[in-house]
């Protein structure tokens, strides 16, 4: 398997995601927001977590007008997978290849914590390692984290059980409880929670470890 | 623009003393010219020279076979084994948060970071040590709420975990809050990277973010008292931008891999002046610089303006000129400015150009070696108030009195809006205690701690000193860590008034003489004076930071306690009521001494928990608020309750020094009681973790009662 990791100026996360999938088996290229174009043979691209330009003008705005958002576009386009956590989900909204918006915290606050996830679909490469309905714990840690999509949207990732994790105990305002959602192909999914920090004991914590392995193995078989 | 003419008014106003000014005369045999002045002022004050207080620094501790680098450094680097090394220091930004929290704060931590990668560490952990005046008076919710908020902006931002700090309240701060921000970060120690310039007709090299006019003069702000002026002072505190911040971390670290970088320095207090001037010094050198090559963010700054911004995120290097191209497109590549603005020069000379005038021609050594250094007088503090009676209270009524107040309870409300996981290796986030890291890619852990009571240091600064470096030392052993080094953020009011002095002078005593006992030198620190408003000083704040280790993670005590664990005291049972939380918090009182410190105790206590870490599944020290808050919040934390068999308020409330709280099964226990019996440690059987009651003898209440006043007490205090 190999995974991109999309480094950004500002991403924070980025040997963090790469660490994940390292860790999950697959071989890791970053690749710097100047560049036009993927590594070749790329599986998926991960975008990270982070303040991607500085959070100027709206969090991943800037980032989504950069040369690699281009190439990560035709990546998804030709069914190529990508994952987006935290700023990476924000830039995937701003790129529109994912619904929906991400707005400043209800509480107006950062919030930092490890909260519970229900697991609302197991239905894709990146849940199938869970069963539906599972509660995992998993850190959360960002300041615009509170999803938003008009009803038309909102009905039509329920109808097509395209919500991958709600939250249990809504911490940041996210409209019917929306932590992560998947894209119609189920390929891409983006989701504000921290699953890269939730991988080893000491971590305290390794719920998020099924879900790069369940990554893996259908990348593996696809 | 004609420069202003040199007066009476102009030096003062440049917090220069008439006998300084004097000096000045002496040294270059003329008047100064204004941007000459500036650069006195800026190389003179408090904030850079140490001059009340380096008498007194120089009698600690700073040695041992673990330090690579002791204080003089931008931070102090610790070997760690395997090649590798942690580099940290703590530093105020006091003045500044007053007059603005946000970007106070947020600078403060944006400095410290710089110390720490201008040393080619990438930070890997910071921590926060806060003090706010009481939360009823006015300026006190906006202050928390701005400076919480700018540390956590900047932080989170830049990417680097937040694992521990304080956060207190007394009226004492009421007109100067302390905002101490420590940072830490790891390096390969063959790879180190200092501020001494060397080689003749070298390029400096600027780079970073442009230079504007904000915080010009903040270093001599931040060396004078407040008055009702203060309003006027928010032009000298600067503005950060934690996403320059975070390229230039990223573009030095790069830089440094291409073996351009012969020294370098940050620019911090007195920007580009302070920096210049200490590569020089360091490398006995002159500096020349062209003012003119400055990339400037603003339009017609002066020589005057550019020496003395404090604007952030600038660097200033000594190039090896063969890496020109190779140094430029690394910093073009995160797009940051690069400029070649002068040369190393090889008489002692500190020549400053603007386009081809001559604005300061000054020697270089004079400007940090000839500062004045004072001896100041001080006088021996007052013996201790003698503790009046403490009548007994009702146990779980005495643990509400604490946990109730902004000072005990939950910080949760702090350490939500910090990022304490970012890098995936935090193994300890905030709570009790000191937070954890994993060093990246291998199995050691590195602990973190932040302490002093600053109610002790004002009735005892000598014990106050010692107990908060014991404190520190218990943080570290209680998660298994073996302390390695400290640094030491000493926040005091006006030096010139002999009774601060004194507590200086003895705070120090008892700092050195407890870093020496128990084997941590200091290896970098900061001094924090003037700490006064309308005359009104501080409560003496000599903030310890520590760092330990531990060598495999799973000799790291992490657990939790665990219904039916026996919770054992180790050390001698509680007596001590003087200066404690119960008295300030529950009775209002804050008399008798500071509790006494026995190193010997301490060092031996401390080593005994560290080598039964296999015996114990959780552990915290026991210090202000005593047995009882220490019983209770381990309790909490594990969701399981705590019955201890006493309701006498010494035994539960007493703050006597060298204890610890332990957790374990009941055959741990008779296990560490016979090696306790054999290390000499005094050990017993307090209670146990059991039910969902907090019961204290026959007093008792829910656990979930009093969490939820626990938890909600500091965000009530600070909200709304």
């Amino acid at each position: 398997m190999h995974a991109a990791v999309l480094v950004f100026p500002g991403s924070n996360c980025d040997r963090d995601l790469a660490v994940a999938f390292e860790k999950s088996g697959a071989k890791v290229s970053m690749v710097w927001h100047k560049d036009a174009a993927l590594p070749a043979g790329v599986d998926i691209v991960g975008v990270p977590g982070g303040f991607s330009y500085g959070d100027y003008l709206r969090c991943g705005a800037i980032a989504a007008n950069s040369p690699i958002c281009g190439a990560l576009k035709t990546h998804v386009e030709r069914g190529g997978y990508a994952l987006g956590i935290c700023n990476g989900f924000q830039v995937l909204t701003e790129t529109h290849l994912l619904p929906g918006a991400l707005r400043r915290n209800a509480g107006i606050k950062y919030i930092c914590d490890t909260v519970e996830l229900q697991v609302a679909t197991a239905d894709s490469a990146f849940t199938s390692g869970y069963t539906k309905d599972a509660v995992i714990n998993v850190p959360i840690a960002h300041h615009d984290g509170n999803y938003f999509a008009d009803d038309e949207t909102l009905a039509r990732l329920e109808g097509e059980d395209r919500i991958a994790f709600t939250y249990a105990k809504n911490p940041n305002g996210s409209v019917r409880d929306i932590a992560g959602i998947l894209s119609e192909n189920r390929r891409v999914l983006g989701m504000m929670p921290h699953p890269e920090r939730a991988l080893e004991a000491t971590h305290g914590n390794t719920d998020g470890v099924a879900m790069f392995r369940a990554l893996m193995d259908t990348m593996a078989t696809a | 623009m004609q420069d202003p003419s040199i007066t009476e008014d102009l030096i003062a106003s440049h917090g220069l003393s008439p006998d300084e000014y004097a000096l000045i005369l002496e040294i270059i045999g003329r008047t100064p010219s204004f941007t000459e002045l500036g650069i006195f002022s800026a190389m003179w004050n408090e904030h850079c020279s140490y001059k009340s207080s380096k008498k007194w620094l120089r009698t600690l501790p700073t040695e041992g076979p673990q330090v690579i680098c002791g204080p003089g450094e931008n931070a102090g680097i610790v070997d760690i084994g395997d090649g590798q090394c942690v580099v940290f220091k703590m530093e105020s930004h006091n003045h500044p948060s007053y007059i603005e929290p946000y970007q106070g704060a947020a600078t403060g931590v944006g400095g410290i970071l710089r110390d720490v990668f201008t040393m080619g560490a990438r930070p890997v952990a910071a921590m926060n040590s806060l003090s706010f005046g009481e939360t009823s008076h006015p300026k006190t919710r906006q202050l928390v709420n701005g400076v919480v908020e700018g540390v956590g902006g900047y932080g989170n931002c830049f990417g680097v975990p937040t694992v521990g700090g304080e956060v207190r309240f007394d009226p004492a701060y009421n007109g100067n809050c302390l905002v101490n921000a420590f940072a830490a970060g790891i390096a390969d120690t063959d790879a180190i990277f200092y501020s001494a310039a060397s080689g003749i007709g070298m390029p400096v090299v600027y780079l970073g973010a442009k230079t504007g006019r904000d915080g010009v003069g903040g270093a001599t702000m931040a060396s004078a008292e407040f008055d009702d002026t203060i309003e006027e002072k928010r032009p000298t505190v600067q503005v950060g931008d934690p996403f320059t911040e975070k390229r230039l971390m990223e573009a030095t670290l790069e830089l440094m891999q291409t073996g351009a970088v012969i020294s370098i320095q940050d620019m911090g207090a007195a920007g580009l002046t302070c920096s210049a001037v200490e590569m020089g010094d360091k490398g006995d050198l002159g500096v020349r610089l062209d003012l003119e090559k400055v990339p400037c963010r603003e339009e017609n700054m002066t020589a005057y303006e550019m020496m003395l911004s404090e604007s952030q995120e600038r660097m200033l290097m000594v190039l090896r000129p063969e890496k020109e191209a190779v140094a430029k497109a690394v910093f073009d590549k995160w797009d940051l400015d690069f400029a070649i603005v002068g040369e190393t020069i090889a008489e002692d000379r500190f020549l400053i150009m603007h386009n081809g005038e001559c604005k300061a021609d000054l020697p270089l050594k004079a400007l940090s070696g000839n500062a004045p250094e004072y001896d100041r007088p001080y006088s021996a503090p007052a013996a201790p108030e003698a503790l009046a009676d403490v009548p007994q209270i009702d146990a779980i009524d005495g643990l509400r009195g604490l946990i109730s107040s902004p000072n005990y309870a939950s910080k949760e409300w702090v350490y939500a809006q910090y990022d304490t996981m970012v890098m995936a290796d935090t193994a300890r986030t905030p709570s009790i205690g000191a937070g954890m890291i994993r060093v990246h890619g291998t199995d050691k852990l590195l602990a973190f701690t932040s302490d002093v009571t600053p109610r002790y240091v004002k009735a005892n600064p000598f014990e106050g000193g010692k107990q908060a470096v014991a404190e520190a030392y218990r943080n570290l052993c209680a998660v298994g860590a073996t302390p390695l080094a400290t640094t030491d953020n000493l926040n005091f009011g006006n030096p010139e008034k002999p009774e601060i002095m004194g507590q200086f002078v003895f705070a120090i005593k008892g700092i050195g003489e407890a870093v020496a006992a128990l084997d941590m030198p200091i290896v970098s620190g900061n001094v924090s004076l003037y700490n006064e408003t309308d005359g009104s000083g501080i409560l003496p704040t000599p903030t310890i930071g520590a760092v330990g280790i531990v060598a495999h993670a799973d000799e790291a005590i992490l657990g939790e306690a665990r219904d039916g664990h026996v919770a054992l005291l180790v050390g001698e049972s509680g007596t001590h009521l003087g200066q404690s939380a119960l008295l300030a918090e529950v009775f209002n009182r804050i008399d008798g001494d500071a509790p006494h410190v026995d190193l010997d105790a301490e060092k031996r206590n401390g080593t005994f928990i560290r080598a039964n870490h296999a015996m114990i599944k959780s552990c915290t020290d026991i210090s202000d608020g005593g047995l009882a808050l220490a019983a209770f919040e381990m309790a909490e934390k594990a969701g399981v309750g705590v019955h201890l068999n006493s309701d006498d308020t010494a035994v539960l409330f007493g703050e006597d020094q060298g204890r610890y709280l332990i957790a374990c099964n009941f055959d741990q226990a008779e296990a560490l009681m016979l090696a306790a019996g054999q290390a000499g440690v005094p050990i017993e059987t307090v209670g146990k973790f059991t039910s969902d009651s907090v019961k204290f003898g026959a007093s008792e209440a829910p656990l979930a009662e009093l969490s939820t006043l626990f938890r909600s007490a500091f965000s009530d205090a600070v909200n709304g």
